[in-house]
């Protein structure tokens, strides 16, 4: 019976437990629901599936379960960032508990309740249970915030600290996790009150499909800075999570932290200012993601530096060569992989993005909307995609994977998921170098690469996964002593450390 | 050694695998030619009323009866309306392509607005891919086979020229609606199911899709009727009204011209897309001089 309650408050209140659930049930739904779609509707999987869970879909009502399943799947996502954040940064265990406790039962609601109220029938009571689900998430980012308030003294780094501070003490890292925080509470409220107009003024709608409408209503832009901004900031979490993760620190820091405030303030604004000033807001969010990206480029200065530097002292090599360089570079993908991700993100995101707003009248907009929909929707989805490559990388790493493991899971992840962003890239961008006539063959190819990669990449999780479970049944397993880790590594131990305080988190 | 020979082996199967050569033009290879039995000069009333508009089901008044083609326009009534144009000078061919007068829209200056001036526009590029229509010594003529085929390659010009000359107008995006709805609610305008047998929609395994990869090619107007074709089995997938094709084989411009945008917007999903795309409130729109291989258009006029 006790093993049982242990296993309960491994998966419910130890840090790597909770991801480990958030992981596993986000996987679940995403080789399920992806059946629904693209070639495996071809495929007659999409039937076999409705049929086999008895869903209850209407055509009518496609764009509201698409949006619905966003939500859900991106609460998740939030909920193991936020899981990560209170493991990685100061805090008490009964803070911790608090915003682990609110964001688990958050998202379990708003996933199970939004997907049953969304692909099993429109009952409205659980409509609601996915609204409420989403409120708690709403009130444990408001305890974060709290929690994260950087201006506690007791949270102040010391003289000679290697991280970015002010001359006054205040961690900028911490400064940087804040406002993220409450950039997000304000951008949620932005979907929130527009959703609270629902059947009042505001109607479901996907935004990709409003983009060549010459006026949009007020609301409708919110959703627009809405979406764009929530994916926007879970990336700017990310980023700061993997700094937490390589111990992010010394001059690039420095540098690093006070841009990615700066980035994450302005490009807020900016997104915010779309519904009021829209002609104005790009030009404020353009200078909001100079910064954030600067700040980015910076962590990967370091990240790579110090990949290279670690393995060549363990290697025993004081003065390397370019290759010796590059092979320490690369001798850990778990550790590379989310440095590589974020470089490959300009290919396949940010690059496709400044093309499309350059070339926006001269070429996107002469194609069909259809066409630029494709690419707008394209590099939005490899975005979050990456994003989920990155934490599974970063999760791998907690689990200890070591040897051939670690390396075969880490490169399928990395290779698996650039050949299927790259294609989806070619596939999206398609009409600019092939007519609609010739372009079957390259859909083809650009598919099969897609599926291939996006498979392999489903296929080495479900074998992690599978070992997780299978340690979970084991008495003795693993899961035993990960069960009291709260904090995620040594390195956050080792910064706090350098405080004196009785309610960090030891 | 042998691991590299094992990858070589299955990249070189995977890459032969997924390749589907065009080593033929389309429009010039034999295709399956098939007679309906509904005739494309056949035109509806839609009575006047209201519907339900859109995705979100708004109630529309459409306040007159109008008439609407049954079909889309097919290769073979352009190709006539070509040469009769071509003969009374409506329409001039140059390089290869055809013009026609356009008088011009107003322009608001918007962002993103592309001005319309008056002047002779382009209706139909001859060299255009996919085109079933040739010009063979001085006439207008349609490679064998694609009669019955939905023209395509027109642009909203060519579209709009069409239609004035048969004394109609390219539908509006309501009558094009209602007509395709009908009173209803529904998604498609047989009801609220879709499969292949209904439409010409990507990866629908129709006749027309052995040898040109899963868009295929456009199905002649009317297929969709419940007849039987060479064992393909459809559906009559007529709308409350009787039109055909109203989802699905090819997008149909809307003749509306709204302020502040130059751009056009088509109705119907087409052989290109998936189920989704051919519910009757979907949209895609382009410019006025934009064609393409899987956009044609039918006409209406008043009753």
């Amino acid at each position: 019976m006790n093993t049982w309650a242990n296993r309960r408050d491994y998966l419910f209140r130890s840090t790597k437990g909770l991801i480990a659930l958030a992981i596993a049930l986000i996987a679940l739904i995403t080789a399920v629901w992806g059946t629904l779609s693209g070639p495996m509707a071809e495929w007659g999987v999409r039937d076999i599936t409705i049929r086999i869970l008895g869903m209850d879909i209407h055509p009518e009502q496609r764009e509201g379960r698409i949006i619905m399943l966003y939500h859900v799947i991106a609460m998740a996502v939030v909920a193991i960032e936020t899981y990560m954040i209170t493991s990685t940064v100061r805090m008490s265990k009964e803070e911790q508990g608090n915003i682990n406790g609110l964001v688990t039962i958050g998202y379990l609601l708003t996933m199970f309740f939004g997907l049953g109220f969304a692909y099993f029938g429109h009952n409205y009571a659980f409509h609601g249970l996915f609204i409420l689900g989403q409120s708690l998430l709403f009130f444990a980012g408001c305890l974060l915030a709290k929690v994260l308030w950087p201006w506690n003294k007791s949270t102040y780094l010391e003289k000679g600290s290697p991280y970015a501070k002010t001359p006054k003490g205040i961690d900028l890292e911490r400064v940087a996790f804040f406002t993220m925080t409450v950039a997000t509470l304000g951008s949620a409220c932005f979907g929130a009150v527009t959703g609270s107009f629902w059947g009042n003024g505001h109607e479901t709608f996907l935004a990709e499909d409003l983009i060549r409408l010459p006026h949009k209503t007020p609301l409708q832009l919110s959703i627009i800075g809405h979406l764009h901004i929530m994916l926007t900031l879970v990336a700017v979490a990310i980023t700061l999570l993997v700094g937490r993760w390589l111990d992010f620190k010394g001059i690039w820091h420095k540098i690093s932290m006070p841009l990615m405030i700066f980035g994450s303030i302005t490009i807020t604004l900016g997104v915010w200012t779309v519904v009021p000033y829209q002609n104005l807001a790009h030009t404020i969010i353009y200078v909001g993601a100079v910064f954030t990206m600067t700040a980015a480029l910076m962590l990967v200065i370091f990240g790579w530096k110090k990949l290279i530097s670690e393995r060549l002292a363990e290697q025993g090599i004081t003065k390397a060569n370019v290759f010796q360089g590059i092979r320490a570079l690369v001798h850990d993908p778990l550790k590379f992989g989310p440095l590589w991700q974020m470089v490959f993100m300009n290919f396949t995101v940010s690059g496709v993005g400044i093309f499309m707003a350059i070339k926006l009248d001269k070429i996107f907009r002469i194609w069909p909307g259809r066409e630029e929909r494709i690419t707008l929707t394209g590099h939005w989805h490899i975005l979050a995609a990456l994003i989920a490559t990155i934490i599974i990388l970063y999760y791998a790493d907690m689990c200890g994977l070591k040897g051939k493991a670690r390396q075969w899971f880490g490169w399928v992840v990395i290779i698996g998921s650039d050949i299927a962003f790259a294609s989806i890239t070619i596939f999206s961008m398609k009409r600019g170098f092939v007519s609609t006539y010739d372009q079957q063959p390259l859909v083809d190819w650009t598919m099969i690469f897609a599926d291939f990669g996006l498979g392999a990449i489903m296929v080495v999780l479900a074998m992690l996964l599978l070992w997780r479970i299978y340690d979970f049944m084991n008495e003795k397993g693993a899961w035993q002593q990960e069960s009291g880790e709260l904090q995620l590594d040594r390195i956050t131990a080792e910064k706090k450390d350098s405080v004196e305080t009785e309610e960090v988190v030891r | 050694m042998n691991r590299m020979k094992v990858i070589t082996l299955m990249t070189v199967a995977l890459l032969a695998g997924v390749s589907t050569g065009t080593a033929c033009a389309q429009e010039n290879r034999k295709i399956p030619i098939f007679d309906t039995g509904i005739n494309p000069n056949s035109w509806v009333t839609v009575a006047k009323g209201d519907f339900f508009k859109g995705q979100h089901k708004k109630e529309t008044a459409v306040n007159y009866d109008y008439e609407i083609m049954v079909t889309p326009v097919t290769n073979a009534q352009y190709a006539e309306y070509l040469n009769s144009a071509s003969a009374k000078g409506t329409i001039t061919t140059k390089d290869n392509k055809v013009f026609g007068f356009y008088p011009g829209d107003k322009f608001h200056k918007y962002k993103h607005e592309f001005e319309i001036k008056a002047g002779d526009k382009l209706h139909m590029a001859l060299d255009a891919q996919g085109l079933a229509i040739e010009a063979r010594d001085g006439k207008f003529a349609v490679k064998s086979g694609w009669e019955n085929h939905p023209v395509v390659q027109v642009t909203w010009f060519g579209a709009k020229a069409y239609c004035d000359s048969k004394g109609g107008r390219i539908p509006t995006e309501i009558e094009w609606e209602k007509a395709a709805r009908g009173t209803d609610t529904r998604a498609y305008p047989w009801g609220n199911e879709i499969t292949s047998a209904h439409a010409n929609l990507y990866a629908s395994k129709d006749p027309f899709e052995k040898g040109f990869g899963k868009q295929g090619t456009t199905t002649p107007v009317g297929f969709y009727n419940g007849r039987s074709y060479n064992g393909f089995q459809t559906k009559d997938a007529r709308s409350p009204y009787g039109l055909y094709d109203m989802a699905g084989n090819v997008w149909q411009w809307s003749g509306d011209v709204f302020p502040k945008t130059h751009y056009r917007w088509m109705r119907g999903g087409s052989k290109s897309n998936y189920d989704f795309e051919l519910r009757v409130y979907n949209k895609n729109s382009a410019g006025p001089d934009f064609h393409e291989i899987d956009i044609g258009f039918r006409c209406a006029k008043n009753k």
